[in-house]
């Protein structure tokens, strides 16, 4: 036990005397939080909409004014130019034409119907569905409008037979940001851990530094927990205080149990930490190590739902994120921050990453030799 | 019993190979209490991987060993509470002080804290650097890290060290200190075994074994050797073997 | 010349020794294509929903019917009493809950309305709008049949097109993003830390007092990484076309001619970051984190670039990547020629130029 002490006391001197590690490990979350957040929006806003109304009856000047009120939308021009609409489209300086053609009040009140174009640029398939989304939303309530006005009040109820209501619970102003935090948090750690791990012993080999360890009478368990608990302890300090900081800036609610969510983390970081000791005692130099772990990284963000909900993922993909341990702390830090899930509800992940870290740190311990 | 009290170190028939490559063909070979050993040997002659199978840090093919009276295949470890060993490759932290060297390394020999002051004060205060306990290693001269490190090795009172060629690079007045210290130590029991490959710190040792692509080629004190093959110096000796 | 070309095949060798690195390099674009191509998607499949219906008549069997067969949900749970819903989302696998009042059928024959709701889980906000959109324009659908007297009802209709991408499918976004992204690392940030490393063990000093001229060094040195790169390029552009069916409408050389261009301006930044970093490691965690991050993120790759606020906006101009994707993706999907996209050339052949220049500089300055 003393023995440890004495690592953990080298180890932290060690953290602590690098100004570049310090730095990278104050500044990140910060930078993180600031440009990743950001910039990892699907938040839409600003839709550059181009209107092309050839109309210009009272009806379409309304339908119109829908879309300038929206703060969803931005007015890039109006003309009878559908040429000069495609060319802006072309030059991405629209996404969306909003194409009202001639007669459509005139058809509108006299044959009950009339057609309203959406020209949507699609390159982007998920913004354009969205896209698309918002606009709908807006020509059907205009719709619903006019209906109620033109028959004074009487067709309202008859024509919608059936009532939608909806709520969205957990987050009603569909703060997108919020969303993105708890995610980015479990970048945060999961990079803290394991690249200070995997590099932290590369490291010493490299240095020569382990030889001169490998030939004292230290136990491996000795060793192998005095280098890991004080990026551990890294770690869950980064969890707290990328959480404060996503509390003061992005206003993210944490309506569950922060217990919970440390004691969780805890079990996550033992998986992590576990594969970066086992990533450096297989690596020869510090590029390697750097690679490979960047390329696990890689998949395993991706992977996790971070962007887009696992659920929609096809079925092999959910078969390898059984084993993707950043895909279960993406799914439990939001269930527990923003939706306030209990320990019982993440019973299953819970056991799951249990088992999980017992595996990854025996199988880093089993590869771990003094003995070559 | 008689053989341990007599010799640190008893080697018969060592073996390692990697692969298709031996790079120790059968050596055997005796340390006695107190000796310095010196192991001797062009570059790739099988030095470093044999002391490093005597280190406990790299298990041999076959052969029977014992270093301090501690079998190698069964008992590495209890081998590595009575041996110091100062590699080749620089060990010291650069990013630490000389100070927190010692406490580490003594912390990890599990030697008390106010053992280890007492050592790192005794060390230091022998070495006359005791005002330099807390420069960082990084800002310390390639001479001085060298003592530093074997001054580690030695912290925690070994019964025998290993050097791997602990002076290479080194000017010949850090040299000569350096083989003052091995005397010291020597001198309180400890018995030494060197690597090295200059041939004029052969004439140091009280015996020394010369090794060529793999196998022990001559084994004597110098005096022995040098009226053996009726040369000068260990120099001509060497260049006798090796052709 | 023969010297340069022994001193090329060197480098070359160096690479191909290193299995474990190169078998990442190649390793990863495939990868990377195949979870965007499969993974990341936000299309809704099957979505797992929960129905609660309070009434269970004919009309609700039927709208729960028609929702199913849709093919975008799957019933995952029937609730049978309210305490239940709380407790389905805070499980976490259902986003969807839908929700008919007691005696549907009854209120919608004699009062002419009844009411559903939709109940959803949107803490993520854009999952929850889709799925949203998507019970609705069912139900909508379902309510015509069921419209009493819509004589005089005034209908608009949206009749939508996507342009450029008739099927919202991803791959228009990720072909181009994941060439940007694994050129960048290929080329910079292995030329950069290949570089740096010369400069630590000391061996550059040993090649630049050797005969050689500098400037065969440098492009000794960059070579086998173009050639690498520019393979790279071909195979993504290939798994894209082949395995995604992504079209090339433009002009294929043109296209290649830019995924040069994009490889040099990259090869350039490389050097000069070479000559700015004393160690491999600071090598590596500039070319991570100054290089890395923002061409995944801030050029418009995975995330718009209109939607961040202008400071990363501001910022995103400065990303060489930026402009290669638009370069692409003109070329590619809308088909244009250099006539449309001479301005983001410019900018890229104007970036290689600046480095090149920086890095003649540093050179110089270390050489007094």
């Amino acid at each position: 036990m003393k023995t440890i002490l004495f690592i953990l006391q080298k180890e932290f001197i060690q953290v602590l005397r690098n100004r570049t590690m310090l730095l990278l490990i104050i500044l990140l979350p910060f930078i993180q939080l600031l440009i990743l957040v950001n910039a990892a929006t699907f938040d839409m806003k600003d839709i550059d909409v181009y209107v092309v109304d050839k109309d210009l009856s009272t009806t379409s000047r309304e339908l119109v004014s829908k879309f300038e009120a929206s703060p969803f939308y931005n007015l890039v021009n109006k003309s009878f130019n559908m040429e000069d609409g495609h060319d802006k489209l072309l030059r991405d300086q629209a996404e969306l034409i909003v194409h009202i053609p001639s007669h459509f009040e005139h058809d509108l009140r006299n044959e009950h119907h009339a057609p309203v174009q959406l020209l949507i640029h699609a390159i982007n398939g998920t913004a354009a569905g969205l896209i698309h989304a918002y606009s709908a939303t807006i020509i059907s309530g205009f719709n619903q409008q006019i209906a109620v006005e033109w028959s004074q009040g009487k067709l309202a109820k008859a024509n919608q037979p059936l009532e939608v209501v909806y709520s969205y619970w957990y987050n009603p102003e569909m703060n997108y940001k919020i969303y993105m935090v708890p995610g980015i948090l479990v970048i945060l750690v999961t990079i803290i851990s394991l690249f200070l791990t995997a590099m932290n012993i590369v490291r010493e080999k490299e240095m020569g530094t382990i030889e001169q360890i490998n030939v004292t009478p230290i136990r491996k368990y000795q060793f192998i927990v005095g280098k890991l608990l004080p990026f551990l302890v890294i770690a869950l300090f980064e969890l707290a205080f990328g959480l404060f900081l996503g509390r003061m800036i992005f206003d993210v609610p944490v309506v569950g149990n922060l217990g919970v969510l440390f004691g969780f983390t805890l079990v996550y970081l033992l998986v992590i930490l576990g594969f970066g000791l086992f990533l450096s005692v297989i690596s020869e130099s510090q590029q390697q190590v750097m690679f490979v772990t960047f390329f696990f990284m890689l998949v395993f963000i991706l992977m996790s739902g971070i962007f887009t909900p696992t659920e929609s993922m096809p079925d092999w993909a959910k078969k390898v994120n059984v084993i993707n341990p950043i895909a279960y702390l993406m799914k439990v830090i939001r269930m527990i921050l923003l939706k306030g899930s209990g320990f019982m509800d993440i019973l299953k992940e819970f056991y799951s990453l249990l088992i999980y870290a017992v595996l990854s740190l025996g199988l880093a311990v089993w590869r771990y030799r003094k003995t070559v | 019993m008689n053989r341990q009290s007599q010799y640190m170190i008893t080697v018969k028939d060592m073996v390692k190979k990697f692969g298709q490559f031996t790079a120790n063909d059968h050596l055997t070979f005796n340390v006695k209490r107190g000796e310095i050993f010196g192991f001797l040997g062009a570059n790739g002659a099988g030095k470093t991987t044999a002391m490093r199978i005597l280190c406990g840090l790299s298990s041999p093919t076959s052969g029977e060993i014992y270093v301090a009276g501690y079998n190698v295949y069964r008992e590495t470890e209890k081998i590595k509470r009575s041996i110091g060993y100062m590699s080749q490759k620089f060990s010291l932290y650069e990013d630490l002080t000389v100070k927190e060297n010692f406490r580490f390394y003594g912390g990890i020999y599990g030697l008390k804290r106010r053992k280890i002051r007492e050592r790192t004060g005794y060390l230091l205060d022998k070495l006359n650097f005791s005002h330099a306990m807390n420069q960082k290693i990084s800002d310390i001269p390639l001479g001085w890290k060298q003592k530093l490190a074997f001054s580690i090795a030695i912290m925690h009172e070994p019964r025998i060290v290993f050097l791997d060629e602990p002076t290479s690079g080194v000017d010949p007045i850090t040299r000569r200190q350096f083989w003052e210290m091995i005397y010291e130590t020597a001198s309180q029991e400890v018995t030494v075994f060197v690597t090295t490959h200059y041939m004029d710190e052969a004439e140091y040792c009280s015996r020394v074994s010369i090794m060529d692509r793999g196998k022990i080629k001559a084994l004597d004190t110098p005096a022995n050797l040098k009226q053996t093959y009726r040369v000068a110096n260990m120099n001509e000796v060497f260049v006798q073997i090796a052709r | 010349m023969k010297r340069f070309v022994g001193f090329v095949r060197k480098e070359f060798i160096h690479i191909f020794r290193d299995r474990r690195t190169l078998l990442i390099l190649f390793g990863m674009p495939v990868a990377q294509i195949l979870i965007f191509g499969y993974v990341v998607t936000n299309e809704i499949k099957e979505a797992r929903i929960a129905i609660y219906d309070q009434s269970k008549d004919a009309v609700t069997r039927e709208i729960t019917d028609k929702i199913l067969s849709s093919g975008y949900f799957r019933l995952a749970k029937r609730i049978e009493d309210e305490s239940q819903i709380e407790e389905t989302f805070q499980k976490g696998e259902i986003k969807e809950i839908i929700v008919f009042e007691p005696h549907f059928d009854e209120k919608l024959s004699q009062e002419k309305s009844a009411q559903v709701q939709i109940l959803l889980d949107a803490t993520d906000a854009n999952m929850a709008n889709l799925l949203q959109s998507y019970t609705a324009g069912i139900i909508s659908d379902y309510s015509k049949n069921i419209r009493f007297d819509n004589g005089q009802m005034p209908v608009i209709q949206t009749r939508p097109r996507m342009l450029f991408n008739n099927e919202l499918k991803g791959v228009y976004m990720f072909v181009p993003g994941t060439m940007a992204l694994i050129l960048m690392l290929v080329t910079a940030m292995m030329t950069s830390i290949s570089i740096t490393r010369e400069k630590e063990m000391g061996t550059m000093e040993v090649l630049l007092v050797s005969p050689l001229k500098s400037i065969q060094i440098i492009a000794g040195k960059v070579m086998p990484y173009v050639s690498l790169a520019f393979l790279n390029g071909v195979v993504i552009l290939a798994l894209g076309y082949f395995v995604f069916d992504m079209p090339v409408h433009g002009n294929i050389i043109l296209l290649l001619s830019e995924t040069l261009l994009y490889i040099v301006m990259a090869l350039s930044l490389g050097i000069f970051i070479s000559t700015v970093s004393p160690t491999q490691q600071v090598a590596m965690f500039v070319s991570m984190f100054a290089l890395l991050l923002p061409t995944m993120l801030l050029s418009g790759f995975i995330f718009p670039i209109e939607n961040m606020p202008w400071p990363l906006q501001w910022l995103s101009t400065i990303i060489p990547a930026r402009y290669f994707i638009v370069l692409i993706k003109n070329i590619m999907i809308k088909g244009t020629g250099l006539l449309f996209i001479w301005k983001e050339t410019l900018i890229l052949l104007l970036m290689t130029v600046i480095f090149i220049g920086l890095s003649i500089r540093n050179f110089k300055i270390r050489l007094e």
